[in-house]
Order: structure tokens, then C-alpha cells, then sequence
């Protein structure tokens, strides 16, 4: 008996032990660095909410995976990619950052990208658009998780295109992401019978769009694409009402445009707006739950960034769990394997190229007389099926899926 | 239809009337830079903020007081106006006797403040600000659809840049402003108080962009960024007017305006940098500017 006691015990201890070590945390903690900008144009499209929002996703985790602590960590890259670049590096070389999320701006993302390509480590953008970041420039340890320039386009582009808007002219933004997005949409308004008729390209934060509204207006199109985001696109359609585009008979198309720059620019001026988003606080119980408490940590409802950050940080961490261990190449195994169920993304999958694919949807901006609370904006109109919104790994030009 | 370097004529009538909308701002800011460089020295890094403050003084006053845009014309620029005679007082004339670069450090730093502020407070996608409804709608001239708003924005910068360059130049208030820059010690012996009047000059300035600040609000989103979008181009507005030339500024800002309106139809992608472009080579042939004065 007294054998078998032992036994018992070293048995239980070697399992003890085995455990111990197939958990692996390296430096017995996993960080988390979601870097966005916190102070310019797209402060409020994601900025200090998103870091909130990873924060949630660590504490409806349980603050610790495998028993090692996780930390966030968080920094402004002022939407400049060499300022990115540079804390990336430190955060990988130095402050023993895991993975890098958040990433707005198309320029900055790919930037990131290549570098945790370089370094073997995870990135997760929600903030971005472009579809290079799972196309051209893929990585094996790359991930685009809440929209991307092509879901916009066949979610906004095609229901304009559809409603009779088949001449478009675009005020595109000038730099990565405004020409992926013009391209793009272009790309499907042509494929559907439609005709572009021309763009003009204005700096990142112009603050006077009239000159570029005026030409729109000369061109004869009966849609003017908005082609960038923000600030910029707010400005736009603000002026754009005042220049009486929408009188003299064109349609604006704000192809990126959340809930965030709707409530800046109020629904006044934003009425009947026609967007693409990819998740919206009053769809279900479960959403306004989790809104609810997102809106007492920052005093805002959150758009499709925000939600996904929390999604990419609580994915990673169930990875992590999976894999028994954070270093990368399994957990980038698991990630790309598991699907994703959290409140905001249903039956997600992930493709070989690193996108992560689920439903999106077209929303209307509601006029302010149906509007019943200060957050009550959106009208559903229709579900973009994630197969159609994003494209086929295979036709993504992704190499790693070749 | 006849054309003009390839461009529709109307079309270009009307890029070049928008232009003249855009100058009036940049004239309206730099008016206020200049005024304050011209007589104080201190190169006023705040502007932006100031402008951007009386915004948000407007957007707050409708809002929390129900004081609708016809008043807030005068309210604003009083309160900033207000606000920057307490920095004056405060804070910057304890200055005047060191090298300017210390003004534009504790000027930049206050700008970074307000905004930051402003920014903690409101977001930066900024708030919503409706044109008073005498003023919304527009007109169609033929060539262009003209915002009836746009129009009053060109016109009340005509006569506030007029009644200021008035004010300065031909008032005795002025010539005692112009007189105590020249000679603070003599102009004091003669019994003028001449820190008051610089503390005055200083609340002008900051009243000038105040009120270019509520003539925006109505176009551009209330941002807290919406300031320092601006400052840079209008910096460059005085150095090309002439650092202190307050007629220099006026006139440069409208002339800019249309420049950068018409780099805007011949190639976009220029526009944020054509104004910079014409900076560098004025530096170069007359580094006083179009209308200052050689030291």
C-alpha cells in the first residue's frame, strides 16, 4: 500500500512537472502591444478605445493564460511608418512584446507586417484596410481580422451600383490605403456594368475639400466615391452637402465610414448614408451587453475596430491555449486552424493567407427624427456573407497559398 | 465651351472663387500672426489653438448656453480673447526681454495643452456646427453652385481685414501700437501705459483667429486638430508676406488661397506643398518677404 502510495505520488508529480513544462510562456508573461494613433485623424476610428477594448478582452480571459500574466501595452505611431517601425522594433527586441495589434493605417500596417515577418512574431491588424496586408504582402504570422478594402467595396459599391449609381468619380486619399480602396471598388463597379469616370487625389488631412467636391460635381457622375477615411471624409461630406452635390442629383459613397465619425459628424449631416461595417451595437442582446460595458469604460459605443480588437486579443489568447505555448509558429497554427465565435464575429474561419472571414453588413444612417437615443444611427439593410465580401485566398495573390 | 489650359473655363472660374473662400482664412489668420509679430515680436505658436478655441467656443455656447452664431461672433473672440490676456499677463510678457524662441516655446507648448485638452474632452472627430439659417442654401451662378455661407465668410474677411489694417495704420490707438514697438522706453515717458497696449495687441491677435474659428465652424468639423491642420500653412502665409507686414499678410493669404485652388485642378497631389514650394524660392530672392522690410 505504502508502495503504491508512493507511486501514486511520483506519478503525479511527473504529470505535475510534464505540465509545467509543456506550458511554455516565454519570460513567464504574454504582452500585447496594440499600437494605433491616439492623437491625429483616426484617434477616435480606433485610438485609446481600441487599447480599452484589448483590456476586456484579457479580463473576460481571466487576466492569465497557460498561468503566465498577460499585459497590454500600448503606443501612438501618429500614422507614420517609420515612427511604427521603430517602436515595433523595441517592443519586439527589447520590451518582450508577443504580438503587435490594432495597426490603423494601411501604410503603417504593412510597414508592422514586414517587420514581424522579419522577426517570427504574430500581428493581428483590425485598424487597416488594405488588402495587400493578406495578398502581395502576406505573412505566415499575419492576420487581418475586421474589414479590408474589398469587403467595403462590394458591400457599399455594390449596393450603390445596384440602386442605379453606375457613373462614379472618386476623392481618394493620397496614400496606400486611398488607392487600394479607389482600386478596389473601381474594380467592382466596372465588373458590374459600371463606368469610373475619373478621381483626383488630395493630401492625407486636407482640411478644404471644395475644389475636389467642384470638380466631382463637373465630372457628370452620379456617385462620388469618398476614398479615404475619418476626418477627411467627414469634412467632405460636410462640405459636400453645403457645395449641393446631393441636390444637383450625385449620391455620396463614404466607403469607410464607422459609427465613431457618424456620431462626430451627427446625423444631420450624415443621414442616409449608406456604409459598410462589420458589426453594430444594436444587432442583438449580446452585442448591446458587451456595448453597455464598453461604453461605461470609455464613455462611447464602439465601431467594428474597437470590437475587433477585442476579438483578435481574446483569439490570441485562446491560441495560445491551444497551442500549450506562445511561441509563434503554433500558435499561428492555431489561429489559422480554430474558428472564431466571440460577440463579434459568428462562425469566422481564417484562410491560408491570414484574413480572417465573416458576415459584414450594409447599414443606412438614420434620419435624426428616427433616431431615439444619442448612439441609435444605423438602419440594417442587408448581410454581405464574408464569402463574398473578402476574396479567395487563392485569388488573393497571396505566395503562401500558391 | 471654351477652355483654358485644358480645364472648362467655368470650371476654373470656379476653382479660382474657392480659392478665394480658402485665402480669406489664411488673410484672416495671418492677420493675427502678424499683428502680434509685427508689435510684439513673439512668434505666436498658439495661433492655431486660438483658432480652433473660438470654435469650440461657439459649438460650446449653442450648446450649453442656447447663444446661436450671430452672437458667438462677438462672444468668442472675446472669451479667447479674454483667455489670451491672462496668458499675456501671466506668462508671456515676463519673456519680452529674452530671445524670441522663448515665446514660440511657450506659445507651441500652450497649443499643445489646449488641444490635448480639447482632444481628452471631445474626441477627434470632432463635433457638429449648422450655418445660421439665414446663411444656409446656396446659389447657382452659372458656372459654379455657390454656398451662400462661403460668400459671407469672403465678404466679413474683407472688412475685418480692412478695419484692422485701419485700425493699425491710421487710428492714434495704432500709431501709439506702432510708436511703442519702435521705442517702448520713449512712448512710455510720454505717459502712454505701453504694456497695456501690448497685452491689448496680444488679446487682438488672439480675438482675429477666435473669429476666424466661428467663421469655420459652420464649414470644417469643430476638431481639435483643426488648428494645427492650418497654423503651418499660415506660418508660411506671413513668412512670404513678410514677417510683421500686416497689409503683407492680407494680401499674400488671398493670393496663396487661389494658387493653391488652382494647384488643385492641375495636380492635386501638389496642393499641400505648393504654398511651401513658393515659401523656399521667396526666401530665396527677397528672404523679407514680398512686403517686409529689410532690418
Amino acid at each position: 500500500m505504502k508502495i503504491l502510495k508512493k507511486a501514486l505520488f511520483a506519478l503525479s508529480c511527473t504529470v505535475m512537472a510534464q505540465g509545467a513544462y509543456a506550458q511554455q510562456v516565454s519570460d513567464n508573461v504574454v504582452k500585447i502591444g496594440i499600437l494605433n494613433d491616439q492623437s491625429g485623424v483616426y484617434a477616435d476610428f480606433g485610438g485609446k478605445s481600441s487599447v480599452e477594448a484589448a483590456r476586456m478582452a484579457v479580463q473576460d480571459f481571466g487576466g492569465k493564460v497557460l498561468g503566465a500574466p498577460i499585459e497590454i501595452v500600448s503606443a501612438d505611431h501618429q500614422n507614420k511608418p517609420d515612427v511604427a517601425a521603430s517602436v515595433a522594433r523595441q517592443w519586439y527586441d527589447t520590451d518582450k512584446v508577443d504580438a503587435i495589434m490594432e495597426l490603423t493605417t494601411s501604410s503603417v500596417a504593412l510597414a508592422v507586417q514586414g517587420l514581424s515577418k522579419d522577426k517570427k512574431k504574430i500581428n493581428i491588424v483590425t485598424g487597416a484596410a488594405t488588402t495587400d496586408l493578406t495578398g502581395k504582402q502576406c505573412s505566415p504570422y499575419g492576420f487581418h481580422w475586421a474589414y479590408d478594402t474589398h469587403a467595403l467595396a462590394v458591400g457599399t459599391g455594390g449596393a450603390l451600383v445596384e440602386n442605379g449609381g453606375n457613373k462614379w468619380f472618386f476623392l481618394t486619399a493620397d496614400y496606400a490605403f486611398g488607392y487600394s480602396l479607389e482600386n478596389e471598388t473601381s474594380k467592382f463597379v466596372k465588373s458590374k456594368g459600371g463606368q469610373v469616370l475619373g478621381s483626383v487625389r488630395h493630401p492625407l488631412s486636407a482640411n478644404d475639400f471644395s475644389s475636389f467636391l467642384l470638380q466631382a460635381q463637373s465630372s457628370g457622375a452620379n456617385v462620388v466615391g469618398l476614398a479615404n477615411a475619418g476626418l477627411d471624409t467627414s469634412n467632405a461630406i460636410k462640405q459636400a452637402a453645403e457645395f449641393g452635390l446631393t441636390q444637383s442629383g450625385q449620391r455620396l459613397a463614404a466607403l469607410l465610414f464607422t459609427l465613431a465619425e457618424v456620431h462626430g459628424l451627427g446625423l444631420k449631416a450624415a443621414q442616409g448614408l449608406t456604409l459598410t461595417e462589420g458589426w453594430y451595437w444594436d444587432q442583438s442582446d449580446e452585442n448591446r451587453a458587451f456595448a453597455k460595458r464598453f461604453m461605461e469604460k470609455t464613455g462611447r459605443m464602439p465601431n467594428m475596430i474597437h470590437v475587433g480588437t477585442y476579438s483578435s486579443v481574446l483569439q490570441y489568447l485562446k491560441a495560445i491555449q491551444k497551442a500549450g505555448t506562445d511561441a509563434t509558429e503554433p500558435v499561428a497554427k492555431a489561429l489559422h486552424e480554430m474558428p472564431v465565435e466571440d460577440v463579434f464575429a459568428k462562425k469566422g474561419k481564417v484562410l491560408p493567407n491570414g484574413r480572417m472571414v465573416y458576415d459584414m453588413y450594409l447599414f443606412q444612417v438614420k434620419k435624426p427624427e428616427e433616431s431615439k437615443s444619442e448612439w441609435d444611427m444605423y438602419t440594417q439593410l442587408a448581410k454581405v456573407p464574408g464569402d463574398d465580401a473578402f476574396i479567395k485566398a487563392s485569388e488573393s495573390g497571396c505566395q503562401l497559398t500558391q | 465651351m471654351s477652355t483654358i489650359f485644358g480645364i472648362p473655363a467655368p470650371a476654373l472660374y470656379g476653382q479660382i472663387l474657392i480659392g478665394l473662400i480658402n485665402g480669406s482664412f489664411y488673410a484672416l489668420l495671418s492677420l493675427g500672426l502678424a499683428v502680434i509679430f509685427g508689435l510684439l515680436r513673439v512668434i505666436n505658436f498658439a495661433h492655431g489653438a486660438q483658432y480652433m478655441l473660438g470654435a469650440f467656443a461657439a459649438y460650446l455656447l449653442l450648446n450649453y448656453v442656447g447663444i446661436g452664431y450671430w452672437p458667438s461672433l462677438m462672444l468668442a473672440p472675446l472669451i479667447v480673447g479674454a483667455v489670451a490676456v491672462v496668458i499675456e499677463r501671466t506668462m508671456l510678457s515676463r519673456l519680452y526681454s529674452l530671445d524670441p524662441l522663448y515665446g514660440l516655446l511657450l506659445t507651441f507648448g500652450l497649443a499643445l495643452i489646449f488641444e490635448g485638452m480639447f482632444r481628452y474632452w471631445f474626441g477627434a472627430a470632432g463635433k457638429p456646427y449648422s450655418p445660421p439659417a439665414q446663411l444656409a442654401g446656396g446659389v447657382n451662378l452659372g458656372f459654379m453652385f455657390m454656398p451662400i455661407y462661403r460668400g459671407w465668410v469672403v465678404i466679413a474677411s474683407l472688412v475685418i481685414c480692412l478695419g484692422t489694417w485701419l485700425l493699425i495704420e491710421k487710428t492714434r490707438l495704432g500709431a501709439y501700437l506702432r510708436a511703442a514697438t519702435e521705442n517702448a522706453t520713449l512712448v512710455q515717458a510720454f505717459g502712454v501705459n505701453v504694456p497695456r497696449l501690448l497685452t491689448l495687441t496680444y488679446g487682438l491677435g488672439a480675438a482675429l483667429a477666435a473669429l476666424a474659428g466661428v467663421l469655420a465652424a459652420p464649414i470644417y468639423q469643430v476638431s481639435p486638430l483643426m488648428g494645427s491642420n492650418l497654423i503651418i500653412i499660415v506660418f508660411a502665409v506671413v513668412v512670404v508676406g513678410g514677417m510683421g507686414s500686416i497689409l503683407g499678410a492680407i494680401v499674400t493669404g488671398y493670393m496663396l488661397g487661389v494658387l493653391e485652388g488652382l494647384t488643385k485642378v492641375f495636380y492635386p497631389e501638389a496642393s499641400s506643398i505648393v504654398i511651401f514650394v513658393i515659401m523656399a524660392i521667396v526666401l530665396l530672392v527677397r528672404p523679407a518677404g514680398l512686403f517686409g522690410r529689410e532690418e
